[in-house]
């Protein structure tokens, strides 16, 4: 579909490896902007007007999600996890204005995000625990006969993490705009007469859409959070 | 699907690289340490002021009790004076009334001794006269006046 399609707006190329300017790295920059310009315009004041109110309470809502999953210790990531929470927030908000680029319905995009989850959470697992990180794989009271198999079962669900999570995300936002365009065009097909029921079903699609990329950055940062959690506090 | 062809990944990767860690120094430097900083400030602000209105608070009451107490010492002080006040008339009074007294006894002795002398000096009068008028009488019947040991005897055994 058009709307998913990467246009190169200045091709580049170094060493064999394309890395021109798209229309999604255009979007990407805009949320960036967005969101920065979300947190710095808003002024420093002891009783805060509207906008600085909106950025503390981004940053409150996000401490409180850490703090109630990782707890004290997972203060050091916390603003990666506010990086990722307002970047996935701000990309699938501008993804539903018409005629944009929804950053994170490409999967390769998610996908990065949730190998940045993934490896980070990993190594800090390593970090923080050694070689007994890898007991996170051992089931603590279960029978010895059935230990092999799910030692098996859960290092594949831990390998798993990044593909749900990413793949959550991506599915999330490819469906949601893609049901918004099967419906627009049944609008046109149908024409003036028969086109209105499509059309408001369309309205009420779009507030669910809304939430939708409000939820889904949300869920993405709690699970980015959960695995944070068992990499910082084990407790297998 | 545009999604799956691989030769959109690598630039959208690389620009998704530069983006995010651009983004996350600008939070991790700038802006979440300028809003946790206000967050913080005003947490400090709030807490001092809640502190400061117990302080007041506290000063209140301290206020409030010191003034009963002086309020109680200062009814106790009253009662105190009045009851000495009310004591102290009392024995003016009583004082006065003995003087009174004293003063009306020794009158009504004085009274009385004057009455009694009158008293004597009239019976004393009543004899003479009435030695003189038996004298007299005796005179008249017997036609010699009795002698004077005769009418004093008689007159002592009649009065």
């Amino acid at each position: 579909m058009k709307q998913f399609d990467i246009e190169r707006l200045v091709p580049m190329e170094i060493g064999g490896v394309d890395v021109s300017f798209t229309n999604s790295a255009l979007w990407m920059v805009i949320a960036a902007g967005v969101v920065c310009a979300f947190l710095f315009s808003g002024s420093k004041k002891l009783v805060p007007g509207r906008l600085q109110s909106l950025g503390e309470l981004a940053y409150e809502f996000v401490s409180n999600m850490l703090r109630d999953i990782v707890g004290e210790k997972g203060r050091p990531f916390f603003p990666f996890i506010f990086t990722l929470f307002m970047f996935i927030l701000t990309a699938n908000m501008l993804g539903m204005v018409p005629g944009s680029f929804t950053v994170t319905s490409h999967i390769i995009v998610t996908l990065g995000l949730a190998l940045v989850v993934f490896i980070g959470s990993t190594i800090v697992g390593f970090a923080k625990n050694g070689v007994g990180y890898l007991k996170m794989f051992v089931p603590s009271g279960v029978p010895v006969a059935m230990v092999p198999l799910l030692t098996v079962i859960e290092v594949i669900s831990y390998f798993t993490r990044p593909v749900s999570l990413s793949v959550r995300l991506f599915a999330n936002m490819m469906a949601g705009h893609t049901m918004l365009k099967v419906f627009a065009s049944f609008v046109v097909a149908l024409g003036i007469l028969g086109g209105w029921a499509p059309l408001a079903f369309m309205v009420a699609f779009t507030g669910l859409e809304i939430l939708v990329a409000f939820l889904q950055a949300y869920v993405f940062a709690v699970l980015s959070c959960i695995y944070l959690n068992d990499a910082v506090n084990m407790h297998h | 699907m545009p999604q799956l062809d691989p030769a959109t990944f690598a630039p959208q990767l690389i620009w998704l690289a530069i983006v995010f860690t651009g983004l996350y120094f600008a939070m991790s430097r700038l802006a979440l340490p300028r809003i946790g900083g206000v967050i913080e400030q005003r947490r400090d602000r709030i807490a001092s002021d809640l502190d400061e209105a117990a302080r007041l608070k506290e000063q209140t009451e301290k206020a409030i009790a010191d003034y009963e107490t002086a309020l109680a010492e200062a009814r106790a002080r009253a009662h105190v004076i009045a009851q000495q006040t009310r004591d102290d008339m009392k024995e003016a009074g009583e004082r006065e009334r003995a003087r009174l007294d004293r003063e009306l006894g020794e009158r009504i002795a004085r009274a009385e001794t004057r009455i009694a002398l009158a008293k004597d000096k009239a019976l004393g009068e009543v004899g003479k006269m009435a030695g003189e008028a038996a004298g007299d009488i005796v005179e008249a019947l017997t036609g010699k006046p009795p002698s004077k040991r005769a009418l004093n005897d008689a007159l002592r055994s009649a009065l």
